[in-house]
């Protein structure tokens, strides 16, 4: 999404650009797949950072006028609701903030002034000033919150949507997600990511830019002494050679620097590699949430303790951790149309080698312990969402060795390296990086990563 | 261009990077960052299709220029006096 969106301020302004993507899907960490007549979504479970129409100052607004694309191209329908649930407490959110304060207020009297404090410090963070990405959130909400429950219950749901620290999530990051999840809100664009990832596609190709799927690139050729070296152009996994004046990546830090070979593939440190990832259990229904369940949350965010861990989990029996996790329900958006069949979605945290070791291995073992690390989470998940099972008409499942294969990140870390690069250099002149590496979150903020580095190392009139 | 016309043609531009906006009602004298949402990336938008559209380069610290409609009007109208308007590009 990150070069999607760089691809079309590029050509925007009469650049020659070439999209180039190993896969025969675009997407990224944001696609879509197709299983029997279904159409998957990967990634988006929600498009955090919704704001309506005209807003000002939100990274929604920017992003459209950046992209030229009207607010109602995306056809966002606004969640119902969301929940965090903890087994002694369950909060509740909307895009409107006060249904947020007031939960806060029911379940934590006491903490409702620390909370507003906290919010009142976020929505004045300047999102401009350079980030001290060393600052982690748990210890800046210590100093507001007393309660050690609400600061788990804050904790949840920012980590499992963005943060690559085990433990914890960086203070900046948090204090954007925060603002996207709270102030801002969710939404799904009409018929997924699909719809969205085609109209950005039809931009670019409109405004002369050029993709080719089934290109991924081998090596990024580089030029110049050991102290000056620029990045050129690429070799493509079929030996073809491609030459440019910049070279934009959102392949992650690691792999785009493997790429370049040499010295900078072994300047990577294993603590360059992500590792978080997930595996995900998505069930189709022949009754929607609600009908069947009563159930209304577009997402629910569990932890069955009052304390929750956020790491990958020991490689167990299962390789997923069933304590926590995430229940999404794209039948509780608005829609024009509503969908027909009733879906639910369930994440998990995963132990990526864990899955790579049973990928490689045997095929009928990887697809039992798959089935059976998604029966211990639904069974686990049902304490907190009803239980699709007895309703269910179609399934499929992922792990972190699915996500590798198609986005290319080591150990299917989806929020990529724990460390960021925040201006998107590298150590090559012409070489930029974007996308989860690069430190914005959600589907807005890959495409607001490709846009800023695409603004700032392509487009100023100085460059 | 005449003067009317410089503006037209801002007004365009503007409209072509922020479609949602309202601007029948904008005021000449009045900063635009105060009438609509404009931030720094947009403004890198109005000069890129400044340059785009009718060749005028505008320097970086010339930017504060073109704060309001009646002093992009000043600024540009000589720069693009000889030139023509084209809307709807």
């Amino acid at each position: 999404m990150s070069g999607l969106a760089a691809g079309i301020r590029l050509a925007q302004y009469d650049k020659r650009v070439l999209i180039l993507e190993r896969h025969y899907l675009w997407g990224g960490l944001n696609s879509f797949y197709k299983r029997r007549g279904r159409i998957f979504d990967v990634g988006l479970h929600a498009l955090t950072n919704y704001a309506p129409k005209g807003r000002r100052g939100v990274p929604l607004t920017k992003l459209l006028r950046q992209l030229r694309i009207r607010h109602s191209d995306l056809q966002l329908g606004e969640q119902r609701y969301s929940e965090i649930s903890f087994p002694s407490e369950r909060l509740r959110f909307s895009n409107e903030f006060e249904l947020f304060q007031s939960e806060i207020e029911r379940a934590f009297p006491t903490e409702l002034d620390g909370f507003l404090r906290l919010t009142q410090a976020i929505s004045d963070y300047d999102s401009f000033t350079p980030p001290d990405p060393d600052l982690l959130a748990r210890k800046v909400l210590a100093e507001y919150i007393g309660e050690p429950l609400l600061i788990e219950m804050l904790m949840l749901p920012m980590c499992y949507y963005g943060s690559a620290i085990p433990g914890d999530i960086a203070w900046y990051q948090f204090a954007i997600l925060f603002k996207s999840f709270y102030d801002e809100g969710f939404a799904r664009p009409e018929g997924g990511i699909r719809p969205l990832l085609n109209l950005l596609v039809k931009r670019y190709k409109e405004l002369g830019g050029e993709l080719r799927m089934k290109s991924g690139v081998a090596n990024i050729l580089r030029t110049g002494s050991a102290d000056f070296e620029s990045a050129i152009g690429v070799r493509l996994d079929n030996g073809e050679e491609l030459f440019a004046n910049q070279i934009l990546s959102s392949a992650g830090y690691g792999p785009t620097m493997a790429m370049c070979g040499g010295a900078y593939a072994d300047s990577v440190q294993d603590s360059d590699r992500g590792q978080l990832s997930f595996n995900e259990t998505v069930i189709v229904t022949n009754k929607t949430p609600a009908e069947f369940g009563g159930h209304g949350a577009a997402i629910t965010f569990f932890n069955d303790s009052d304390v929750f861990d956020y790491r990958a989990p020991a490689p167990g029996a299962l390789g997923i951790d069933v304590r926590s996790g995430v229940i999404c329900s794209p039948n509780n958006y608005d829609a024009k149309v509503p969908l027909a069949e009733g879906w639910m979605r369930f994440t998990a945290l995963a132990n990526a080698e864990y899955w790579e070791a049973l990928a490689a291995g045997d095929r009928d073992k990887y697809e039992s312990t798959k089935h059976g690390a998604s029966e211990a989470f639904l069974d686990s998940a049902a304490r907190f969402a009803p239980d699709p099972r007895p309703f269910e008409i179609d399934r499929d499942a992922f792990t972190p060795h699915t996500i590798r294969r198609f986005s290319g990140h080591p150990r299917g870390a989806v929020y990529g390296a724990p460390k960021k690069r925040l201006d998107g250099t590298t150590d090559l002149a012409g070489l930029f990086l974007m996308g989860t590496d690069q430190g914005l979150l959600g589907v807005v903020g890959a495409m607001l990563s490709g846009i800023s580095i695409a603004n700032r190392h392509s487009l100023q009139p100085t460059a | 261009m005449t003067r009317d016309e410089v503006i037209l043609a801002i007004k365009d531009i503007i409209e072509t990077i922020a479609p949602d906006e309202e601007l029948d009602s904008l005021n000449q004298d009045e900063r635009l960052r105060d009438q609509i949402e404009l931030d720094s990336m947009d403004f890198l938008d109005i000069v890129m299709e400044l340059r785009k559209r009718y060749g005028v380069q505008v320097p970086e610290e010339d930017y504060k220029e073109l704060a309001s409609l009646a002093s992009c009007a000043d600024y540009l109208g000589p720069k693009l006096e000889s030139i023509e308007l084209k809307v709807g590009v």
